[in-house]
Formats: structure tokens, sequence, C-alpha cells
């Protein structure tokens, strides 16, 4: 079976104006089949307006291993976030 | 006859097909074909509904909509024989799919020019798209299995043999349908021969396949003469309401 039909990343766009986001993953035999089950799958509720779908083969991935040398170092910066300006009343909201 | 009677043909076509299709959930080979394949039957039942709705309020018997469905036996079932065909394999289902969606939907976009029966039009908004997908999700099946292995060929080959004959029926009008038609509430059924031989024609050479000269086309659904699948159909999805008349849930 996943010979036949690799698995496939999908990606929903709810909105116009959002970014696609990572939904779930299915397993079809081409592209046209999965953005065909990718539809079936995850739009069943109105969920979208657009549909991505990659091969999981093609995604690089971090390595897990890596995880403390790649995002422990920015625990300690905290200047990085933007709370450290007054927003002055007439901007509103942000 | 009446125009009532050609909206419930219709409605019978889709309530049949959608339940046959319904009978896949759980079985289908893979997730993704078991979640899309109520999709397409819900779509065909939430047509069938509002037909039945249409059809029932027209007859002006203060019939309901799950009358028209649970309480009529198979005689009176006006639906084309080629809805209530069994499903057999993934190549007689999809075919079968192909072959009514190919039809339908140059149907509904007649319908949309030239209907004066307002909740008709409602439903064929709606129905055209869907029927857009059906033929998308089961011809680009048609084409894989076709022009797959050597035994999905044959499956294939097996489901053309098997429904072809079948297919004539969904070009004639019954004199109900003749009477909608010349009232200008339904299009005229052979006059979507064209896009459907067109549809069918790109899928069958992508697939592989080769349409059958067929002599002696089946016919009678519309007349309430049905093959012996038709009345396990109806005893399976009545059984519920006729045990129980009236139940809500």
């Amino acid at each position: 079976m996943t010979q036949a039909t690799p698995l496939w990343e999908v990606f929903i766009r709810p909105r116009n104006g959002l970014s696609h986001k990572h939904v779930g993953s299915i397993h079809a035999a081409d592209e046209v089949m999965a953005v065909q089950a990718a539809r079936d799958v995850y739009t069943r509720r109105g969920e979208g307006t657009s549909i991505w779908v990659v091969r999981s083969a093609d995604i690089v991935a971090s390595d897990p291993d890596q995880a403390g040398e790649n995002f422990e170092p920015t625990a300690d910066k905290i200047y990085r976030h933007p709370t450290f300006y007054e927003i002055p009343e007439d901007v509103g909201h942000m | 006859m009446a125009v009532f009677e050609a909206i419930l043909e219709l409605a019978d076509d889709h309530l049949v097909l959608g339940h046959r299709i319904s009978e896949w959930c759980g079985h289908a080979p893979m997730l993704e074909e078991d979640l899309a394949m109520p999709n397409m039957a819900l779509d065909l039942i939430g047509t069938a509904r509002t037909l039945y709705d249409r059809a029932a309020m027209l007859e002006g018997k203060g019939r309901s909509e799950d009358d028209m469905a649970y309480l009529r036996g198979e005689r009176e079932y006006r639906n084309c024989l080629l809805v209530e065909r069994p499903n057999e394999d993934f190549a007689h289902t999809m075919l079968r799919s192909l072959y009514f969606a190919a039809f339908m939907r140059p149907f509904w976009l007649a319908t949309l020019e030239m209907t004066t029966d307002e909740t008709v039009r409602g439903v064929a908004g709606k129905a055209e798209k869907e029927m857009a997908y059906h033929i998308r999700h089961a011809g680009e099946w048609v084409i894989r299995l076709g022009d797959g292995t050597e035994e999905s060929a044959r499956r294939m080959r097996d489901a053309v043999a098997a429904l072809h004959i079948y297919t004539g029926e969904l070009f004639e009008s019954s004199p109900a349908a003749t009477e909608a038609e010349a009232e200008g509430v339904l299009p005229v059924r052979a006059d979507m021969r064209a896009a459907w031989e067109d549809v069918i024609g790109q899928v069958f050479a992508e697939a592989l396949l080769e349409a059958p000269e067929v002599p002696y086309p089946q016919t009678g659904g519309r007349k309430g003469l049905h093959g012996e699948g038709l009345g396990h159909l109806l005893a399976e999805m009545q059984s519920v309401y006729r045990a129980h008349p009236g139940a809500t849930w």
C-alpha cells in the first residue's frame, strides 16, 4: 500500500490573506489523487479555499538531536520580543 | 402524467446512487476513499432530499420527503437502472459514478439556463459543482485503473462491459419527463448526449478503454421495472423507518 500510495503532507489555506497551514497527511498514488484525497479528508467542513500537497519524502526537517543547539539559545534573549515599547494611544490596536 | 413525477425520477436516481455509494462507508480500500465515498453519497442524498420535498409539494397530497423515500416499494421507484447496479468492485463503482455524473453535469447546467422552477434552479446551481467533482474523482480513478496493472485493467474492462448497456436509459425521457420538458421545468435529456460522450471519450482515451456498441440497451427503470438488487437495497434502506413509522432524530 505505501509503495503504491506514498505519504503526502497537506497544507490548507483557510481564507484569502492567511497562509497555508499544515493540517495532516494522506496516502495517494500521485499528485492529482493527493489533492483530491486532501480535499475529501480535510475540507469537509468548509475549512479551506486552497490546498497544497507535498510529498512527505521531499520535506527536509531539522534534526531532533540538534534541538538544543537550534532552539535553546533564544531563550535568554527576551529583548527580541517587542515588549519594551510604549505604544502611543493614537496608534490604537496593533 | 405530471411534472412532479419527473422530479421524483430525478430524486430516485440520486437517492439510490447515494445509498449504493454509502455502502462503501467503512469498507473502502483506504481511509482517504472511505471519506471520499460518503462525501459523494451525501452530495447525492442532499440533492434527493430537496427534490423529494419539491415533488411532494407539487403533488399536493400531503406526502413528506420521508414518505417518498421510505414508503414506496420497488415498483414505485422510478430510478434508471444504472444507479441501482451493485458496487461489485472499485472499477464498477467508479465507472457508474462517472457515467452518472457525466450526464448530470450538463443536465444541471442546461437546467440553470431554462427552468421556470426556482427550487429546481437552486438544486441545479449546487449540484452542478458537485457533479463536476464527481466526474473528476471517478474519472481519475477510471484512468488509473484502466491504465494500471493487468488486473486493474481487466476489472475496468469488465465494468465497462457490465455497465455500458445501462447508459442509454440516461438519455430517454419518460412521459412525465417529456411533460416537464414541455413545461420548461427540466431540459431535454437526449440533448445531453454530446457532452456526455465528450467526457467519457476523454476519460476512456486516457484509460485505454473502448466504449462498446450496445445493440440492446437495458431500460425499464422509469416504468418501475428494476433488477433484483433494488429490492434488497430498499429493504435495507427502509427497514428502520418501516419498523418505527414517523420516527425522527
